[in-house]
C-alpha cells in the first residue's frame, strides 16, 4: 500500500466517497503479520519512538526487512499517556540542536505522513515568579535565539492580554513577573503520532506485530543474534530498543545495568469547557504546566512521585499539588471537576537527558531515558535512531547523547545541577 | 503511601525522602577507580519487583534506614535474610 495512493489516502475526496458508505469501507491502517523468523533489525517498543525509528530505516536508509514489536497496543506506553507539550526552548546546545531539528519534523509531519498529527502551535510560555526566574528566562531566551529558535519574552500587559485568566493581581499567591515564550511550541494529537508512523512503517514494508513480549535478547560472543518473544524467537542481527521505562528490564536481559531509574509520572484532565487557554503555560517554580485540549479538557502535570515505580499509577499527593499549583495561577478554576488522571513510567537518567547510542553489546542500541520530555522528541528521536542503527554510527545530532557521557563526565544537565541522581 | 519507619512506625509518605537503590554505595572513597565512581554515581539495577532502597525520615526521626519495597505494587516486604 502507498499512503499517498489516491483511491486509499486521506484526503477530503475520499472523506466524501467514504461518507457516502457510512465509513465503513476505510483500508486497514496496517497489517498484522506474524512475526517472520529473521530480519535485518528488530526494534523492541511500539511506541512513538519505536514506530518513528521504523519509519525512517525504510524511508532514509531502505532497510524495510525490519519489525516493531510491542508487547502490548500501539502507542499504550508513555505514547498514549502523555501531555503532549511539543518545544524546543533548551539552554544547552546538544538538546537545542536535537529538540529543534524534532520541531521542524513536527512542522512538516501531517503531510508527510499523510495522517493528521494535530500539530497545534499555539506556543508555550514559561512564567517568572522572582526577579532571579526572570534573569535565567532571559537568558534562555538569548541562547534559544543565538541557536536559531524562536523566542519572545513577554512583560505583564502581554501576558494579560495573552491568557486572561492568568492571575495577574499583586496579592497573587506567586507574582508573576514575566514570561518566555517559543511561539512556535505547541501540542499534538498523542495517538495520531503513533498510528501516523505504523501506517506509513507498515506500507514500506516493515512489520509492525502487536501482543508480543520480548522476555530475551539472544547473543553470542558480545553480539546480539535476536530476541526470545512470547511469539517464539526472532533472529536479527540488529536490535533497538524504544521502552522508555522498561529500559532498565530489557537493558538487564542483555547484562547492562544502566544511569536509567523508572518513575511513574502522573497527569489528569478536567473536565470539557469551552475555550479558555489557549498557550501550553509552565511554571519552573512550580514545577506545573498546563494546556487545553482541543476536546476543551484543561490538561495538567507536575512532578514524579519520587521513588522507583512500576505501578502505572500514582499516589494522589503530586496530584494535589499540581492541583494547588493550577488554582494559585488560574484561581477561576477552582469549580472544575477532574476527569480522570493517569501515569506513565518514566526513564529516568541521572543527567536528565536522553541516550540514542549504541551500547557495549555489538549489535544492540538504546533510545531511551526520556524523563519527562520524549514526545516531542518522537520524530527526531526516530530520525536519529535510524540514523545510528543502520550506520552503525550517532549522526552529529545524538552524538553528545551517547551512553558513556556518564563515564567520561560529558553530561548534558539542562538544570546545571551535576550528576545528580534524582535530578528531577 | 504508609513507610514503615523502623523507628516510629508507618508513617504518610510525604514525611520521607527518597534515598534510591541500596545497591549503589552511598559514598565513593576517594581510591576508589574512575569505573568504580561512575557505577556508584550512575548506575541502578532498576528492577520490577523487589527493590532494596534507602528511605530518610525526614519530618520524623531524621534518619536513614533500608526497605525493601516492590515497585510494581508499592507494598514494603520484610527484609530479605
Ligand atoms: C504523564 C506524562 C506526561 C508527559 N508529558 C510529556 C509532554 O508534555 N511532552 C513530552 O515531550 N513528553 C511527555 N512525556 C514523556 C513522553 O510521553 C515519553 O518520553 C515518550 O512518549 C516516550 O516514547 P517511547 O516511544 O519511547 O515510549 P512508550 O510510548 O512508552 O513506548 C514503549 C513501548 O514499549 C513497550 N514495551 C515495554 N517492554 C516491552 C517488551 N519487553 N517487549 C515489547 N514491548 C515492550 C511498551 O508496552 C510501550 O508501548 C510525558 C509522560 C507521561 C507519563
Ligand atoms: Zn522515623
Amino acid at each position: 500500500m502507498d499512503i499517498f495512493d489516491p483511491v486509499t489516502a486521506f484526503s477530503f475526496l475520499n472523506l466524501a466517497r467514504n461518507a457516502l458508505t457510512g465509513h465503513r469501507n476505510w483500508a486497514r491502517m496496517w497489517r498484522s503479520p506474524p512475526p517472520q523468523p529473521a530480519y535485518d533489525v528488530v526494534l523492541v517498543g511500539g511506541g512513538g519512538h519505536g514506530l518513528a525509528t521504523a519509519y525512517y530505516l525504510a524511508k532514509l536508509h531502505g532497510i524495510r526487512r525490519a519489525a516493531v514489536l510491542e508487547k502490548s497496543w500501539l502507542g499504550g506506553g508513555n505514547t498514549g499517556r502523555n501531555t503532549t507539550m511539543v518545544r524546543s526552548n533548551y539552554l544547552l546546545r546538544p538538546n537545542a540542536m536535537f529538540y529543534e531539528h524534532s520541531l521542524k519534523l513536527w512542522e512538516g509531519l501531517s503531510g508527510e505522513l499523510n495522517y493528521n498529527v494535530m500539530f497545534s502551535q499555539r506556543g508555550c510560555i514559561t512564567l517568572a515568579h522572582t526577579q532571579s526566574d526572570l534573569t535565567g528566562l532571559m537568558r534562555r531566551g538569548n541562547a534559544m535565539r543565538l541557536n536559531g529558535i524562536d523566542a519572545e519574552l513577554l512583560d505583564r500587559e502581554a501576558l494579560a492580554r495573552r491568557l486572561p485568566a492568568l492571575d495577574l493581581s499583586p496579592t497573587a499567591r506567586l507574582p508573576v513577573l514575566g514570561g518566555l515564550e517559543q511561539p512556535r511550541a505547541g501540542t499534538a494529537r498523542h495517538d495520531a503520532v503513533a498510528w501516523g508512523y505504523a501506517r506509513a512503517a507498515d506500507a514500506m514494508g516493515v512489520d509492525i506485530i502487536q501482543n508480543c513480549e520480548v522476555t530475551g535478547i539472544r547473543r553470542e560472543g558480545g553480539r546480539v543474534t535476536g530476541v526470545e518473544t512470547t511469539l517464539g524467537f526472532i533472529a536479527a542481527p540488529k536490535v533497538g530498543l524504544c521502552v522508555a521505562g522498561s529500559s532498565g528490564l530489557l537493558g538487564a536481559m542483555a547484562g547492562l545495568r544502566l544511569p536509567i531509574e523508572t518513575h511513574v509520572l502522573q497527569a489528569m484532565v478536567s473536565e470539557p469547557v469551552k475555550p479558555v487557554l489557549d498557550a501550553v503555560v509552565a511554571s519552573g517554580a512550580l514545577h506545573f504546566y498546563a494546556s487545553q485540549s482541543d476536546k476543551g479538557e484543561l490538561v495538567m502535570g507536575g512532578d514524579i512521585d519520587g521513588h522507583n515505580s512500576y505501578a502505572q499509577r500514582g499516589s494522589p499527593v503530586p496530584l494535589d499539588h499540581a492541583v494547588e499549583s493550577c488554582l494559585a495561577l488560574f484561581p477561576a478554576f477552582s469549580r472544575l471537576r477532574q476527569l480522570r488522571s493517569w501515569g506513565g513510567l518514566m526513564d529516568m537518567t541521572m543527567d536528565g537527558s536522553p541516550i540514542i547510542a549504541k551500547t557495549p553489546v555489538e549489535g544492540l542500541y538504546l533510545n531511551g531515558g526520556w524523563c519527562y520530555g520524549g514526545f516531542k522528541a518522537t520524530p527526531a528521536g526516530g530520525w536519529c535512531f535510524a540514523h545510528t542503527i543502520a550506520r552503525d554510527e550517532p549522526h552529529a545530532l545524538n552524538a553528545p547523547f551517547s551512553l558513556d557521557r556518564f563515564a567520561t563526565g560529558a553530561l548534558i544537565d539542562e538544570r546545571g545541577a551535576g550528576a545528580t541522581p534524582w535530578l528531577h | 503511601m504508609l513507610i514503615p519507619c523502623p523507628h516510629c512506625g508507618p508513617r504518610a509518605a510525604e514525611e520521607f525522602e527518597y534515598g534510591g537503590d541500596a545497591s549503589a554505595p552511598p559514598t565513593i572513597p576517594t581510591e576508589a577507580t574512575p569505573e568504580q565512581a561512575h557505577a556508584a554515581l550512575h548506575l541502578r539495577a532498576n528492577p520490577r519487583g523487589p527493590h532494596r532502597e534507602l528511605w530518610y525520615h525526614a519530618a520524623g526521626c531524621r534518619q536513614w534506614f533500608t526497605a525493601r519495597r516492590d515497585t510494581l505494587t508499592h507494598r514494603f516486604l520484610a527484609e530479605a535474610p
